[in-house]
């Protein structure tokens, strides 16, 4: 049976990881290549590294960083932030990611997505999508620039878009829950989940192991993003497998 | 020396690194000369069916072909492995290797498509490249089309309905997972093959 995945971020700037999955034995920043080891080693399934800086002079620092990370690494591994060109990607899959992940760049030219997709294949074009739900409390709209500025667009009729011009997965995070621990916003989850056919990853408000098991029973997630396990009172990622196990969810545990 | 064979499609720093990390010789490639040269061969693939035409034109499919006759050990991985067959449902118009027969089908519509993330193998005994490799073993898969259970089919797995998840024929071996990217499972395998 597919397995859910549980997915470890590490957000880096420059060459360091500043904010990220954390543990209690393990400063919170520190070395990605150090981390995205630990965290596969403790039974992560990917390991998402996003380059919050995303400022054009970085851009050298992040694909030695990408290098480094991936050197060690042999579970896939995806690398978003401030990629903006077809040169951006390839720059970066040939640091050794697998798979790529765009947001506002994508917004603005949809096109983006395809030509990505061409060159390197559906399954390396991971669209993230941050939402936000709009006032009548029905519909969400996307928001690009790291969630400062509103797109205009509705998130349903965006992913869908995004589907049919290449994309292989969707990262949907939800701002309204983000850093709140009140759990994954399941509706939003599944709205989305259930309207494409390509796998959707839930990120934005985990708080327990129990949050992870709605969001994919109720909310139809394929996978689901871990960003600071160490407020949900957990270990690391293989203690969440572990209640997850418990719990029935088909998850890689042991690994 | 492992000849990773270049079609220009996709990434294949991944395949690279994991070889490397076995501490084995490898080089990147299209050039059929160096292939010639090759006491393995791996034929890395993620992308489309249709990019595998590279391969008859740069001549590589041929330098193949000849290697596998001669009995060099041949690992083809995702489209990589479809390859090895006649043809794909992906690419109609495009001719697979047909190391074996049949041809490569695409999952129907009632499941998430591509179908993306680790599941679980069945593993026959007696396999060269499962060699040591837990039964149940989960890897990593990401396509859309696959290889129907056959007489060579080594590993199942289910998505839907069995498919066939590794094939294998005396020197000849496909998996449709990533072995690069499957972990310490994945790792084993490769060891195995580079063992070959």
């Amino acid at each position: 049976m597919l397995t859910k995945r549980i997915i470890a971020c590490l957000d880096v700037q420059g060459d360091r990881v500043v904010k990220g999955v954390q543990f209690t034995q393990l400063r919170d920043a520190g070395d990605p290549a150090e981390l995205a080891k630990a965290h596969a080693q403790s039974g992560a399934d990917e390991i998402v590294l996003l380059d919050i800086s995303a400022a054009n002079e970085g851009r050298a620092t992040l694909l030695e960083t990408v290098r480094r990370t991936a050197r060690q690494l042999f579970i896939p591994f995806t690398v978003g932030g401030g990629i903006r060109t077809l040169e951006d990607a390839a720059a970066v899959f040939s640091s050794g990611a697998d798979k790529i992940s765009i947001n506002t760049a994508a917004i603005a030219d949809p096109t983006l997505i395809t030509r990505i997709a061409k060159r390197f294949g559906s399954q390396a074009v991971v669209v993230a999508i941050d939402a936000k739900r709009g006032e009548d409390r029905t519909h969400w709209q996307v928001f690009t620039h790291g969630g400062r500025r509103p797109s205009g667009r509705d998130v349903l009729e965006w992913a869908r878009d995004a589907e049919s011009q290449g994309a292989g997965e969707i990262l949907l995070t939800s701002m309204d829950r983000d850093g709140t621990a009140s759990g994954f916003d399941c509706e939003l989850t599944r709205t989305v989940s259930d309207s494409v056919q390509i796998p959707v990853i839930a990120s934005g408000g985990a708080g327990c192991a129990e949050d992870f098991r709605a969001v994919f029973c109720e909310g139809h997630a394929d996978a689901a993003l871990a960003a600071s396990i160490f407020h949900y009172g957990l270990r690391d990622v293989g203690e969440l497998k572990q209640s997850l196990k418990s719990a029935g969810i088909p998850v890689r545990w042991p690994c | 020396m492992i000849a990773i064979v270049d079609y220009g499609a996709g990434n294949l720093v991944s395949v690279k690194k994991a070889v490397d990390w076995l501490g084995q010789d490898s080089r990147i490639s299209s050039d059929p000369a160096e292939i010639r040269n090759a006491t393995k061969i791996v034929l890395p693939g993620v992308g489309h069916f249709a990019s595998t035409q590279a391969l008859v034109d740069s001549g590589a499919q041929a330098a193949i072909v000849e290697q596998v006759e001669r009995g060099v050990p041949f690992l083809g991985i995702c489209v990589g492995m479809q390859w090895m067959l006649e043809g794909s449902a992906e690419s109609p118009g495009t001719p697979g290797a047909a190391m074996f027969a049949g041809t490569c089908l695409r999952f129907p519509d009632t499941a998430k498509l591509p179908h993306v993330g680790w599941n679980q193998l069945e593993i026959n005994p007696g396999s060269k490249l499962f060699r040591d490799v837990p039964q149940s073993s989960l890897v990593y898969f990401t396509h859309s089309f696959f290889i129907p259970m056959n007489d060579w089919t080594v590993a199942s797995c289910e998505y839907g309905s069995s498919f066939s998840a590794a094939i294998e024929r005396e020197n000849l071996f496909g998996v449709q997972f990533h072995p690069e990217k499957s972990g310490e499972v994945g790792l084993k395998l490769l060891a195995n093959f580079c063992a070959i």
